[in-house]
């Protein structure tokens, strides 16, 4: 029994030991990428291919699931706000709701999900076939051409899908109240607009997008790097960038939104 | 993938985000044209701000006509000094009332400027004399049983 | 400049608590084809890496061209690398790019030639190598034996002093294994480089390198010219040249005695 109990603690430790390792490598990680940065500006191509992977290919996933998160936030904020007369607030329910938590939130987890993962898979898989090697002997920084132009494309790439699932998301919203259900439009609106403001509201939401780009992006470009030179490593990396990122981008939503709308 | 055709993507998409973000900006918030224009700043005390807070708007007949600046308490005349900051295209008298009202039965508190018939206009800088504070829900019970007990006196 | 363009020195190298070289001396001269060779998992690869400082030793150096390779810093180390090309074993080609792409890629890096300049040294660098009608193709549609021709071709782009290679022949078939011991040796000669080979194969091996240098234990077991070895009466020589199933590297593995083992 207690043997079983200093095992538990003992793995608790070293995992505690383990996050606070990864927290300063990816720290490390971080600095060189900057440190390394001048090349993704200077020969803007490479951050450019990079944005189309990881943004634009992901557009089709924010678009869509933006739709459809709009539409049942309209369908169930309806419902509920009927029970107290006042369905013409879905506007503001709809709007508040995705601007400020799940226009960044969703958007971050889709996006480590699809582009986190294909960063990770693709740097891990040239790790194994010796492809990052090869290019430190060539004395080509990997971090330079490989890490940093990702990075910023990343950077970049999330707070602009973030705001287009928030747009996307209204509109499903508008979709399902007002042409669906039929609530008035201007109601609709109107009460919106009142109700949203610019700095509080909207403006945080971009923050928060761009905190979660951060975040996801660097998970996934560290997965990457340290992962075993195995098939059964890169895959297991790819999970960890999922589940990591997940993780932290709704431990720093909890943070961020407590600064931020209390 | 040739380049030309991944720039113009790459361009379609920064397009797209921007025009998420003005979007957002015009038909779902509030950022009006009152936020970009000049403003002349005035002050007012009260007793009790009650609920208002910085950028909160501040209304003449309904309209948005400017918003809260800053709101500070003076410690030695122990009252409350609000910044209000007015659209430059709106002038008002130098008797115009400031009272603060809430939006809604438990909606945000804002700032209503009532124009008085002064001849003279407020400049910036100005003070307005005229102000109504916020109503403290349990100052309004206590009036009430206060006002109800002297009733029931009076009956004896 | 000496006669030796790199020279290992004393070198003790582990990559956890064991280590995996102990006190190493080699010597590679100028213009010369040298091979290491030993074992499976005796070192051979990291030499090459200690020698393009990818590795630091535990004690000990490594001198290239005069300069102790892990004392470098970035700029040194990045000038030291310019001078080598290694062929890594499956190629490690960059396989988002064309094969043209792949051999032009050390000179867009590190040259400021003109396209049409590099058009014709990447044609020039893959006629050498007998894949320029391929210069079109992804790494993915190659054999692996073309993939390494390519790779060569690369590692050649900025006409090295120093050419390593990790196991070139691992893995061909008896004419793509011909070819790379021609290109090999040509390419050594004509470019008045100095080659190092990593591999196993004894009979390819000994056909064209001047020198060779066989690791075992940690240490250097033997070494010599192929006519030197091929007399050698090293017993750990004799194993390895002649392909013997045992002798001082054992066939069976550590093991309690087989009575205790079987459940007899």
């Amino acid at each position: 029994m207690m043997n079983n109990i200093l095992n538990f603690l003992e793995k608790l430790g070293a995992s505690f030991r383990g996050t606070l390792f990864g927290l300063g490598s990816g720290a490390r990680l971080f600095f060189l990428t900057i440190i390394y940065s001048s090349d993704s500006f200077k020969r803007f191509n490479l951050t450019i291919k990079e944005i189309y992977f990881t943004g634009v290919l992901s557009l089709v996933i924010i678009v869509v699931s933006a739709f459809f998160v709009g539409m049942v936030l309209g369908l169930q904020g309806y419902y509920t706000l009927e029970k107290y007369g006042s369905s013409e607030a879905i506007g503001v329910l709809v709007a508040l709701a995705l601007v400020r938590e799940l226009g960044p939130v969703v958007t971050a987890l889709l996006f480590a999900g699809r582009a986190g993962t294909a960063i990770t898979a693709e740097i891990g898989l040239m790790k194994t076939t010796e492809q990052l090697s090869a290019m430190e002997m060539m004395a080509v920084s990997p971090i330079a051409r490989i890490v940093a132009p990702r990075f910023w494309a990343g950077m970049i790439s999330m707070p602009i899908l973030a705001t287009v699932f928030s747009m996307v998301g209204i509109l499903g919203g508008y979709f399902i109240a007002v042409l669906v259900i039929g609530v008035d439009d201007g109601a609709f609106w109107s009460q919106m607009q009142a109700n949203v403001d610019f700095h509080n509201d909207i403006v945080d939401g971009a923050i928060k997008s761009v905190v979660f780009g951060f975040t996801c992006t660097l998970i996934a470009l560290y997965q990457g790097l340290v992962a075993p030179p195995t098939a059964e490593g890169v895959s297991r990396a790819t999970t960890k960038t999922v589940v990591i990122s997940s993780l932290s981008v709704l431990g720093l939503d909890f943070v961020l939104t407590s600064f931020m709308f209390v | 993938m040739e380049r030309v055709k991944l720039d113009i993507w790459v361009g379609i998409f920064v397009a797209l985000g921007i025009i998420a973000m003005f979007y957002l900006a015009t038909r779902v918030g509030n950022l009006t044209s009152n936020d970009v224009n000049e403003t002349y700043e005035v002050k007012a005390y009260f007793e009790n701000i009650g609920g208002l807070k910085p950028r909160a708007a501040v209304k003449a007949s309904g309209v948005v006509v400017g918003r809260i600046g800053s709101i500070k308490f003076d410690s030695e005349a122990f009252h409350a000094v609000v910044k209000i900051n007015i659209d430059d295209r709106y002038s008002f008298p130098k008797d115009t009332f400031a009272n603060i009202y809430t939006a809604g039965l438990l909606g945000e508190q804002y700032l209503a400027l009532e124009a008085g018939g002064d001849d003279v206009n407020l400049k910036a800088g100005d003070l307005i004399q005229h102000t109504q504070d916020a109503v403290v829900l349990e100052k309004l019970i206590s009036q009430f049983l206060y006002n109800s007990a002297g009733d029931d006196k009076g009956k004896d | 400049m000496g006669e030796n363009l790199i020279s290992i020195n004393n070198l003790s190298f582990g990559y956890d608590k064991e280590l995996l070289h102990k006190n190493i001396n080699m010597q590679f001269n100028r213009g010369k084809v040298s091979a290491i060779m030993g074992g499976s998992g005796c070192g051979k690869t990291t030499i090459l890496r200690l020698i393009g400082g990818q590795l630091k030793p535990n004690s000990g150096n490594v001198i290239v061209d005069g300069k102790v390779v892990h004392e470098q810093g970035r700029e040194e180390l990045h000038s030291i690398r310019r001078k080598m090309g290694m062929l890594f074993q499956h190629g490690a080609l960059f396989t988002d790019l064309s094969v043209y792409e792949n051999v032009a890629f050390p000179m867009r890096e590190h040259t400021d030639l003109p396209e049409s300049v590099i058009k014709d040294l990447v044609l020039l660098k893959l006629n050498a190598v007998g894949l320029r009608g391929a210069h079109k193709k992804m790494p993915a549609e190659l054999s692996g034996g073309m993939a390494r021709r390519v790779a060569l071709a690369r590692a050649i782009a900025l006409d090295p002093d120093i050419i390593m290679y990790d196991e070139p022949f691992a893995g061909l078939d008896p004419i793509s294994m011909a070819v790379i011991c021609d290109l090999i040796r040509s390419l050594n000669d004509a470019l008045g480089a100095t080659s190092i080979i990593v591999t196993h194969d004894v009979a390819e091996t000994f056909s064209f390198a001047d020198y060779i240098y066989f690791l075992a234990d940690g240490g250097v077991a033997a070494e010599g010219s192929p006519k030197q070895l091929l007399t050698s009466k090293l017993p750990f020589v004799k194993q390895f040249i002649h392909s013997e199933k045992d002798g001082p590297v054992p066939f069976h593995t550590e093991a309690p005695s087989y009575r205790s083992d079987l459940s007899l």
